[in-house]
């Protein structure tokens, strides 16, 4: 069988590889065995492992889910030249985009799941089985839209993967309309995690309607910031070939999307500081602390010293060609969004909480290695999927029998 | 303080509520509970109990009475006394409403106690009170930038303070129920808005839409002493709740909907709350709205509560 093979095929290139491969994988495995010994506990003693309590019910765990969000709605920004304009050099980057799409999906639901206070009830939001919300919940809205994207990410993926292991170009019929409809998808998952915060007037940090625009702009820059550097260590370890141009196109989009997420950012902050409305806690909160809480302060300034650096480096060409200066705008733009799109936007949204009462947030060691899990299972998730796909592209994996490949990197666009 | 004809003040008599869920109408179907039971023993019980549950809203009523019976047995094997549950509907013609007199209260939190005491509450590790006293500035008016719950002097009232008790305001546009991705919490008829503690998954939706911080989170297995355990139960109400789920105050559904009221209007001594149908010209609820000015906590998020605060005095 056909599929037997592939699967076989695919253990065998996920199961081989250099000392440093493996070393990573060994990481990685580590790094899920601590997640598990910190959810074991939680599991068992139940959320009081963290150091959520009914002042601040959610935090580290949904930020880190919002965040990832924002990455997996990024692989749009790869599809879009790829696939609607037909343009060149994106072409080969943008399977790897969509792996990175199903690694962020997968992390996103974990997060979700280790949130949950009865996960073991998790079938409660599946229609049919359970009774889900609609149309009025926005959390059930969002399970239905992040598993429906997984599965257009997953189909395309594995369609043109699977296809050009068999040294066959991928039906156009099938990946073209799919891809169309993963873009509007791909905003959609994200204005949808937005409209959950957005809709609760009992939180103004949220209640403002700038919040799925800045969410948009913000995951436009940290989804492509882990693909810059992804394409750069692919070229150097598999010989995988991608183009300079690429990556500087990627860099120079993520520049317009830092632009408007800073410009929204200043719409927000002119908002409540001129106005100064005692919806203004929240902010100040953030960026100048109340009293003597001011947890969140200095990483609200190192998130917007980060994000303008980063914004400066990728507009301007010298910068942007520089691969020392790239990279740095990478993580720069990576950390920044991280902080502000995760603990910078759960935690002020919940401090002062709705009786005015201020519980400064910090996340207990617990919360850390169960944290520390997921983001591993991604890695892992991602590194096996790209581990698979690179052979594939480069001609090395292929069914027996299977035309040879056509010039290096072709990926079957014969169509 | 006066009783309301409708809801006369019963001294703690033993619940055999005549409501279409009682217990004794259940023993027609203790058959189908035995069944269960005994399925539940060659089985993890919770594992067998969780595939067979729908939501409640769908539940049929020889279900629904399986499930009491059930719990029954299983609470007063815990807790070692006889326990009921029971289901007990609206009353036709009731909506509830709930009357506190900011000039009246003190802040002593005997509300805040004997809710707990008669709701089963969490008592330690952590505490769970579905009452919360804001001590506030008479200075700054109702200002939560300027209040705080965690006043402890000798004696209240502290001068130049007052204090206003915030529990689950029974909004008729309750945020929380909007928001769950379940359907396991809603209002019912007479205005309570409840939560099926088995079919809550802890997502903690609610806890964020509401604007009173009304809703707790069960963050670890409650304790509940078994001496302290209060055994007149509701199912939507007071009756034991798991690990990683949310609860609230229901209005003392156990008490309101057998004509009784809630733990802490009894218990006030200052009879700075008031209760009883909103549908009744005649109420103490509606003669505080008619003779007192009322006003509702953030109107401003147009939730329209069921709960009024005024000042009397």
């Amino acid at each position: 069988m056909g599929i037997f093979e592939f699967l076989k095929g695919a253990a065998r290139q996920v199961a081989t590889g250099g000392k440093t491969y493996k070393a990573w994988m060994a990481l990685l495995l580590a790094m899920i065995g601590v997640g598990l010994l910190g959810y074991a506990k939680q599991y068992r003693i139940g959320l009081i492992a963290t150091n959520m309590r009914d002042q601040v019910t959610w935090a580290f765990y949904v930020g880190n889910f919002t965040f990832l969000v924002g990455v997996a709605a990024a692989a749009v920004l790869l599809v879009v030249p790829a696939y609607v304009y037909h343009w060149k050099p994106m072409k080969e980057v943008v399977v790897l985009g969509e792996l990175l799409a199903i690694s962020a999906l997968t992390m996103c639901l974990t997060f979700i799941l280790v949130d949950m206070g009865r996960p073991d009830r998790l079938l409660h939001i599946v229609p049919g089985i359970g009774s889900p919300n609609w149309p009025s919940s926005l959390l059930s809205w969002d399970a239905l839209v992040l598993n429906a994207y997984l599965v257009v990410n997953l189909s395309v993926a594995v369609h043109i993967l699977y296809k050009a292991y068999r040294g066959e170009g991928y039906a156009k019929w099938f990946v073209v309309p799919v891809v169309l409809l993963s873009v509007p998808m791909a905003v959609g998952i994200h204005t949808v995690t937005a409209f959950l915060y957005n809709g609760m007037a009992a939180r103004p940090f949220w209640n403002a309607s700038i919040l799925a625009p800045r969410f948009l702009a913000s995951a436009f820059c940290s989804g492509p910031a882990v693909m810059i550097v992804l394409f750069q260590i692919l070229r150097r370890t598999t010989g995988l070939e991608i183009k300079d141009e690429a990556i500087w196109k990627v860099a120079e989009l993520m520049a317009y999307a830092m632009f408007f997420n800073l410009f929204f950012l200043g719409a927000e902050l002119f908002k409540e500081y001129y106005s100064r409305t005692e919806h203004l806690l929240y902010t100040e909160y953030l960026w100048s602390g109340i009293g003597d809480k001011r947890a969140l302060v200095p990483y609200a300034w190192f998130a917007l010293v980060a994000s303008v650096i980063a914004f400066l480096l990728f507009l301007i060409p010298a910068t942007r060609k520089n691969w020392v200066t790239l990279n740095v705008g990478a993580v720069l733009i990576f950390a920044g969004v991280y902080i502000e799109k995760g603990m910078g936007l759960v935690i002020p949204g919940m401090t002062p909480d709705t009786l005015g009462e201020i519980y400064e947030y910090r996340p207990t060691p617990n919360e850390w290695m169960v944290a520390v899990g997921v983001f591993g299972l991604g890695g892992l998730v991602f590194t096996a999927l790209v581990k698979i796909a690179v052979p594939i592209m480069q001609g090395t994996f292929r069914a027996q029998g299977a035309a040879a490949p056509e010039g290096g990197v072709a990926m079957g666009v014969r169509g | 303080m006066s009783a309301s004809p409708r809801l006369p003040v019963i001294q703690d008599a033993p619940a055999e509520p005549g409501a279409p869920f009682s217990r004794r109408g259940f023993l027609k179907t203790a058959a189908s509970g035995a069944a269960l039971a005994a399925l539940a023993a060659c089985k993890p019980a919770a594992v067998v109990e969780e595939l067979e549950r729908r939501n409640f809203k769908e539940l049929k009523k020889d279900e629904l009475a399986a499930i009491l019976v059930r719990l029954e047995k299983r609470y007063s094997e815990e807790y070692g006394k006889g326990v009921t549950v029971t289901a007990t509907g609206p009353m036709a013609g009731v909506n509830f409403g709930y009357g506190l007199d900011l000039s009246r209260c003190i802040g002593c939190r005997r509300c805040v106690y004997a809710c707990v005491k008669e709701n089963n509450q969490s008592r330690k590790h952590p505490q769970i009170q579905w009452i919360r006293v804001l001590q506030m500035e008479k200075e700054h008016g109702v200002d939560l930038t300027h209040a705080t719950p965690y006043y402890d002097p000798e004696l209240v009232p502290e001068p130049g303070h007052f204090y206003m008790p915030v529990q689950c305001q029974q909004c008729r546009h309750p945020p929380c129920t909007k928001v769950c991705p379940v359907k396991a919490t809603w209002k019912e008829p007479d205005g309570i808005v409840v939560i099926d503690y088995d079919w809550c998954i802890g997502c903690r939706c609610c806890t964020a839409a509401c604007p009173y911080g009304a809703r707790k989170f069960n963050w670890a297995e409650p304790e509940l002493p078994a001496a302290e355990m209060n055994p007149v139960t509701h199912y939507l109400g007071n009756r034991p709740r798991p690990k990683g789920v949310v609860e609230k105050c229901t209005f003392c559904i156990q008490r309101s909907r057998v004509g009784r009221y809630p733990a802490c209007v009894e218990i006030c001594p200052v009879g700075a709350r008031k209760f009883g149908n909103l549908l009744d010209p005649n109420s103490e609820i509606r003669q505080v709205m008619e003779r007192k000015r009322v006003f509702v906590f953030k109107e401003e998020l147009a939730t329209e509560p069921q709960f009024y605060y005024f000042y009397a005095t």
